[in-house]
């Protein structure tokens, strides 16, 4: 099992014919994602030949999914095109809906989410995100797929690069799914969303939460770990040491006053039984103690 | 980017949110030209985008142009909490009967935006929403709906806004949120909104924060830059396209993904704890797709800075593959030649490492040095800053 996607789960990408995705879907592919087609405005009809691959492109999202029953989407159009992008995938009902584009608008994301949850037919994951993994089974999005195999732990990060991290820490264990959420103000599945999911999942036996400075999602995510979770679960948060009022590239990960320190974030999370990590390698150190391996 | 008074007013005024006659000044002569103008007595304030400047002296009221010109004179130079005062806005006085608040923000914990206001306007409100926060009305907005006359009436009616006002309190509301979508706020707050005593609503202060992101679609914004705050060095790196945040320590932190950069700076500053207490002297976020010449960009603009003593390279090679990463340490060397005096520590994991690790191997370059570990590498780059 695993959270999200499984082996079955058929890809369309939206931006395919542009340079990031047509370099990411060949990624995908290699990975064993089954890529079924993409969507570009304007470029319906074409086939795309990608590694051998013959790849249907539509103009929208509810042509692509009738005709290739597509459940998954991945969005790699750039900033100004992707509140269309995923609105066309919010009104075909696409189930899951990645968004990998990183600088969109707040109020462009805001907005998208906001019409999801008026349908309440689409789960959204990012945007500024690199999509999810379940290691042998698929791969939307860009997280490298070679860095480990399946396994039994389950992972949530606002963060791309701590999450290939941590995945390397603990390559040897391997993964059920992990999940980079994204790092901007505005998200459509929050680290909640997933806490519940790999609870709920039966091939997850432990999870590992990375957050970041900026916001209270790991305060409330705390919060839902003491009323809901109880398989172990372990914290690390980046920005210990960040200066308040300097955002830190992700344009969430800014401390404004007291609130959204890491400090914050490591006691709330501690208060619910979560241990924490000080550095990405503790952090493995700590999870590796409670799987006895 | 935060704005100041001034540009949140000419903005205000632009979308028609009422507000006073006003003029900015950066010398006293100007500052007494200003007052002529505009006629009257009028307020001379000091543009930093700090809270408190009136506690400190920072807002003057002037009953002429020379004793503008004077009040000016004191506050051009002045430091507010470290901020230098280098213009003054001068706006019509107008006698106040009432002050309130209005702010629409976005609210991260609800993935929506907000409107919060009070009739308990005024310096305060931090202190009105820790002790009253019943006076403090929070009305969430839809992203899609925004304000209609309908939902203005439902926010007075929440702050309890009296009925004199009512209709002008709900006639900037719907204004504010056309300033707040179409020039792309993240922030829109007005501190005091005022009654005057002839019974208009007028907007007296504002704070704007704009969301960078949004660049792309309004060109105006550019001119807003303060390019005197800018630090040469993070202007230097936003000119190549780089997130740099200069910090105060002295081992210079390159590395992909800001979450990565962020725990690298936590784990420098660890590791500084046993070597003298040096720390990380920047944030630098190659991204996540960089090649070898964003790489010998980064490169050049850490070691451009003097208060750098080491430089730590953490790449975690995910689609930026560590070969490239490699190939831009070198080139980046090769292009500083003899400026480049610095100890550089590297640390290479991920996609194409054999290769990256050979590379730099094989280069040997005797200010380069390679560690298998981020921990360990943290501790050699803190080391060799605290020499």
């Amino acid at each position: 099992m695993s959270i999200f996607l499984n082996e079955n789960t058929k890809v369309i990408v939206q931006g395919m014919t542009g340079s990031e995705g047509t370099k990411h879907t060949r990624r995908m592919l290699a990975s064993g994602t089954k890529i079924v087609g993409g969507v570009t405005p304007g470029k319906g009809g074409q086939v795309v030949d990608i590694d051998g691959h013959q790849l249907p492109v539509f103009n929208t999202v509810a042509e692509a999914m009738t005709a290739t029953g597509a459940n998954a989407s991945v969005v790699f159009v750039p900033p100004k095109f992707a509140k269309a992008a995923v609105i066309d995938a919010i009104d075909a009902a696409m189930p899951l809906v990645v968004v990998i584009t990183e600088g969109i608008p707040v109020h462009d994301s805001a907005s998208f989410y906001a019409y999801s949850l008026t349908k309440g037919t689409t789960r959204i994951v990012g945007p500024n995100c690199p999509g999810l993994i379940s290691p042998g089974k698929s791969n939307i999005g860009i997280i490298p797929a070679d860095i480990t195999g399946p396994g039994p732990i389950g992972l949530v990060s606002k963060s791309g690069t701590l999450t290939y991290q941590m995945m390397y820490e603990l390559r040897d264990i391997g993964f059920s799914t992990a999940v980079g959420i994204g790092g901007d103000p505005v998200i459509g599945t929050t680290h909640i969303d997933c806490l519940r999911a790999f609870q709920d999942d039966p091939d997850t036996t432990a999870i590992v939460m990375i957050g970041e400075i900026g916001g209270d999602a790991e305060e409330r995510a705390a919060a839902f770990i003491s009323e809901y979770v109880t398989k172990p679960v372990v914290g690390y948060v980046a920005g210990f040491t960040a200066p308040e009022g300097k955002t830190m590239g992700h344009a969430g990960a800014i401390v404004s006053g007291s609130s959204g320190t890491a400090q914050g974030k490591k006691d709330a999370l501690e208060a619910a039984g979560v241990q924490v990590g000080q550095t990405p390698s503790e952090t493995a150190r700590l999870l590796r103690a409670i799987l006895g391996r | 980017m935060d704005l100041f008074e001034y540009q949140a007013r000419d903005l205000f005024e632009k979308h028609g949110v009422p507000v006073l006659a006003a003029a900015i000044a950066t010398t006293a002569d100007e500052a007494e030209a200003a007052a002529t103008k505009i006629g009257g007595k009028v307020v001379v304030k000091a543009q930093v985008k700090v809270g408190g400047r009136g506690k400190a002296g920072g807002v003057k009221l002037a009953e002429d142009p020379m004793d503008a010109r004077e009040k000016a004179g004191a506050i051009l130079g002045m430091d507010i909490k470290g901020h230098v005062v280098r213009t003054v806005m001068i706006a019509a006085a107008a006698p106040i009967e009432s002050e309130y608040y209005l702010a629409i923000l976005l609210d991260r914990s609800n993935r929506t935006f907000l409107v919060m206001a009070s009739v308990s306007g005024g310096m305060d409100i931090e202190e009105v929403a820790r002790t009253a926060p019943e006076k403090l009305a929070k009305v969430p907005l839809s992203a899609v709906d925004g304000i209609s006359a309908a939902k203005a009436t439902q926010i007075i009616t929440a702050a309890n806004f009296p009925a004199d006002v009512a209709e002008q309190v709900a006639h900037v509301l719907v204004k504010l949120w056309e300033v707040f979508q179409s020039e792309d706020a993240t922030l829109v707050e007005v501190n005091p909104l005022v009654k005057t005593k002839d019974g208009k609503v007028i907007a007296l202060d504002g704070k704007v924060t704009l969301d960078d992101n949004a660049d792309f679609r309004q060109p105006d914004h550019e001119e807003l830059i303060d390019q005197a705050a800018e630090n040469p060095l993070e202007a230097a790196a936003k000119a190549k396209g780089l997130n740099y945040v200069k910090l105060d320590g002295e081992v210079g932190i390159i590395g992909n993904g800001a979450g990565l950069v962020m725990s690298t700076l936590d784990v420098v500053a660890y590791a500084g704890e046993k070597h003298g207490g040096v720390r990380p002297a920047n944030f630098l976020d190659i991204g996540g797709g960089a090649s070898a010449q964003i790489m010998a960009d980064g490169l050049s603009i850490i070691l451009g800075d003097k208060d750098v003593k080491s430089v730590f390279v953490n790449v975690f090679g995910g689609i930026t593959a560590c070969d490239a990463v490699a190939t831009g340490i070198v080139q980046a060397l090769e292009l500083l030649g003899p400026k480049a005096t610095k100890p550089i520590v590297v640390r290479l994991d991920g996609n194409n490492v054999v290769e990256g690790r050979a590379i730099l191997d094989k280069a040997a370059h005797p200010l380069v040095q390679q560690l298998d570990t981020m921990d360990g590498a943290a501790d050699r780059a803190a080391e060799l800053a605290a020499k």
